[in-house]
């Protein structure tokens, strides 16, 4: 239970940003909320789910995600859902057409924009939706920013029938701070009134409510202009004047504590007669905009003079050293210096767990690397393109695998005739955007094997439920999709699906061999549940008998992080050639008794821990 | 830099993911919220929870503006583990201290044989213009019977190296675990006591 789910005597609590828009969104008195978890924006609905009398659930998608808050908007709620960067391009379509419908209950949408790709195959800019889609942004710098912001956001959505975009970063989700906290109060709302000119984008409607959002558009530049969101602080040193919004905010006051910022908290429209007249009080203006070049621009079409991306990176976070470093460079009329220092530590990417029941497929997949294209996709599953398996060839964008697999076998040179044609994906990223590109190839006869890891859980993020799962975001039992019928619906042959346990890693293999050999497409289930999630059971531990290991390191391959070398020795072998014999521990405190390794050791040196002690 | 003029204290916690780096820097926050400090606190982490690297930022003081503490301006490096410590040690500000648990988390990365782990991380520290304070908490928290208090005992370790008293710290340990898990205070205030003692500067109140 979350501990300020409640009006309570708490004045101000140590929150995220992303437990601040749960927050904001509660005391804004929305009656629906959901999301598609993904990083950096999960905690927000997570969160959400911990207060009472609202209801909130995992979308399948954002794009759903958006159809529901556009949904309950209509029908006269507060509606509100969250996604990270990538997930507007998912939910583009409805986006780009509400905005020119509008609202009725105010809507706003929170998007974490992941600046430094902690999590993310891009590093794209939010804003820009507010230019194409015409819709206002809002940018907080800190979490009370980031409360006070989406409840002003419900007010100006309502009030300018717009969907609102708060845009958020790693540097807001997830950096703490002390916030000031509310109650709820909830608008009443206006009962849904059939009114198809409005609400039915036809083209002769929808032309007509374009003439609307050109008077919004000018009627949002004003409120911009006038928003006190924007407005001028900080210091008396006017030598030179920042344009800044969201984290870069933070860093240039902490960077320049004397120099005058205009801080852009309601960012688009650009109020650009206000920083127009603030130029004039500064000798030289710079703006300071994570990561693109918007306001920048926006100023330079309208004849300000300014500084922007010619001296700031265009990607990445603006730390207060490296707006300094800029500014100096700037002044000094030089490049900016670079060091580079190089760590001499080893580099610790992300690994999959200790018998993850991923490993075995891709310790499969390892062995046919030769003989077959591996088509990925977005998970926990997209590891296996790392050591030790090197078993995964592309992954573009969330359930792009199966379509793309699609593509790779119709678009194969002679070259490749003979290769096998695999896509891996996940249960939830399946349900998400996947799903639709099985359908395409049986559609259309292609010859794809499809390995569909079904863990239980969205697991990237922090393991959180999905249609697929049986459960909803609260724990409670929820319909629950049948992997196996949904395959023979979108067309699989059903003798071509095959539910295993990964762990029984022979069966596993030959399965594989078997369906890669088919020349139609196939469904590989894999069936058991992640190890982070409660349905997991672990099993006795393993450990490795000394005298019994030959240091052939043949378990080594199957990339358990469990596994740890004890001692290695370069063998020269009659031929000449070398081989690089490694010896071999488990750590029994992490191992879940998975017995993959036993399986790829010919020695018998693997064994359950309690065995030898027994006897 | 306002930092200075500000005086915020600078900490930085650096580990791999699930030992309990976040929490701990969360607790840190706590107490210094509770003695009327502005705080803020950050993380890298990416995708900590699948064994990547995690460093979180704790800065508070009158008034904190950005979230992140600046490269080499770390008053503190707590360090969970040898080669993060090592990882992080150019953070440090010239003269700051390094509290660093000396135990070994090999990445399968070192494993399969494609990286080398460094021989003597915390050596390589003590060549730095810092003072250095190493312990074993992970055997303490074992001797202890729970992995899990590993960060409690990192706790202790840096208790008598910050800017308010030790104490301060307990209290909030104890809290967190007073609300959440009742059972496991004295285990918790054990861990901690433990911490304190395994590095010099311990201060018997």
């Amino acid at each position: 239970m979350n501990i300020v789910s409640q009006p309570t005597t708490l004045v101000k609590a140590l929150m995220s940003g992303n437990e601040a828009v749960a927050r904001a969104v509660w005391e804004a008195g929305a009656r629906v909320a959901c999301a598609y978890p993904g990083t950096p924006s999960t905690e927000i609905l997570e969160n959400l789910a911990t207060y009472d009398d609202i209801h909130t659930h995992w979308s399948v998608n954002e794009k759903t995600s958006l159809e529901v808050a556009i949904g309950a908007s209509i029908a006269g709620s507060r509606a509100f859902c969250a996604m990270k960067h990538v997930g507007v391009n998912v939910a583009a379509d409805p986006l780009m057409s509400l905005t020119l419908a509008g609202v009725t209950g105010g809507l706003v949408i929170a998007v974490a924009d992941d600046i430094g790709f902690s999590s993310s195959q891009n590093e794209q800019d939010t804003r820009y939706w507010g230019r194409f889609g015409h819709l206002p942004i809002f940018e907080p710098s800190d979490s009370q920013e980031a409360l006070d912001m989406v409840i002003d956001a419900f007010t100006v959505s309502e009030e300018y029938g717009t969907p609102v975009i708060v845009r958020m970063t790693t540097r807001i989700c997830h950096v703490k701070c002390l916030v000031g906290l509310g109650d709820r109060t909830v608008p009443p709302g206006m009962a849904f009134k059939r009114d198809p000119e409005h609400w039915v984008m036809v083209p002769q409607n929808a032309k007509k409510r374009q003439v609307i959002q050109f008077e919004r558009d000018a009627r949002l530049a004003q409120l911009s202009e006038e928003s006190t969101w924007n407005s001028i602080v900080g210091g008396e040193d006017r030598r030179v004047g920042f344009v800044a919004s969201g984290p870069a905010f933070m860093n240039v006051s902490e960077a320049f504590p004397d120099a005058p910022i205009l801080k852009l908290g309601f960012s688009h429209p650009v109020p650009v007669e206000k920083i127009r007249a603030f130029s004039g009080t500064v000798d030289s203006l710079l703006v300071v905009e994570e990561t693109e070049p918007l306001v920048e621009n926006a100023l330079k079409a309208e004849s300000i003079e300014c500084h922007g991306k010619d001296v700031f990176p265009r990607c990445g976070e603006l730390l207060p050293k490296i707006i300094s470093k800029s500014v100096k460079a700037l002044q000094d009329g030089a490049a900016p210096t670079e060091v580079a220092t190089k760590s001499k530590v080893f580099p610790r990417p992300p690994s999959m767990c200790v018998g993850c029941p991923h490993l075995p497929p891709y310790y499969c997949l390892s062995k046919l690397t030769r003989k077959t294209t591996i088509v990925g996709d977005i998970g926990c599953y997209t590891l296996g393109a790392g050591h030790p398996w090197r078993a995964l060839d592309t992954a573009i964008s969330m359930g792009a695998s199966m379509g793309m697999a699609l593509g790779m076998d119709l678009g194969r040179v002679d070259a490749d005739k003979k290769k096998g044609i695999v896509a891996v994906i996940g249960d939830s990223t399946f349900l998400h955007m996947g799903m639709q590109g099985l359908l395409e190839m049986t559609y259309t006869h292609g010859n794809v094997t499809v390995m569909l890891l079904d863990n239980s859980t969205t697991g990237m993020t922090g393991g959180q439920e999905h249609a697929g799962t049986g459960l909803d975001i609260h724990g409670t039992t929820a319909a629950k999709v049948d992997f196996e019928k949904l395959c023979v619906a979108l067309g699989v042959k059903p003798e071509r699906i095959h539910t295993v346990d990964p762990y029984e890693l022979p069966e596993l293999y030959k399965v594989m061999k078997q369906e890669i050999a088919k020349p139609e497409p196939s469904v590989i289930i894999t069936n058991q549940p992640c190890v982070l999630i409660d349905r997991f059971e672990s099993k006795p531990p393993l450990k490795v008998l000394d005298d019994r290991c030959s240091g052939c390191a043949k378990c080594l391959s199957v990339g358990c992080p469990a596994i740890n070398v004890t001692r290695r020795e370069t063998e020269v072998r009659k031929s000449g050639s070398t081989f690089e014999r490694a010896w071999v521990s488990i750590d029994t405190t992490a191992c879940t008794g998975c017995n993959l390794c036993e399986y790829t050791c010919a020695y018998d040196a693997i064994v359950p821990e309690k065995r030898r002690d027994n006897q | 830099m306002s930092g200075k003029r500000n005086s915020i204290v600078n900490i930085l916690i650096s580990g791999v993911g699930g030992q309990g780096v976040m929490t701990a820097a969360e607790i840190l926050s706590q107490t210094a919220i509770s003695l009327g400090f502005d705080v803020k606190k950050t993380e890298v982490s990416g995708m900590s929870q699948r064994g990547g690297v995690v460093t979180s930022h704790v800065r508070f003081g009158e008034k904190v503006m950005s979230p992140s503490v600046p490269s080499g301006e770390a008053d503190i490096l707590l360090g969970f583990e040898a080669a993060e410590a090592l990882r992080a040690i150019s953070q440090l500000r010239p003269g700051g201290v390094a509290l660093i648990n000396s135990m070994r988390i090999v990445p399968p990365i070192v494993s399969v044989g494609i990286h080398d782990y460094p021989d003597h991380p915390i050596d390589d520290i003590r060549m730095c213009d810092c003072e250095v304070h190493d312990l074993d908490a992970g055997k303490i928290a074992q001797e202890l019977g729970e992995m899990r208090l590993g960060n409690t005992v990192m706790l202790g370790a840096v208790a008598d190296h910050l800017p308010f008293e030790a104490k301060h710290l307990r209290e909030q340990i104890v809290n967190r675990f007073q609300t959440r898990k009742p059972e496991l205070v004295a285990l918790n205030e054990k861990a901690f006591e433990a911490g304190r003692q395994a590095v010099s500067g311990y201060a018997p109140e």
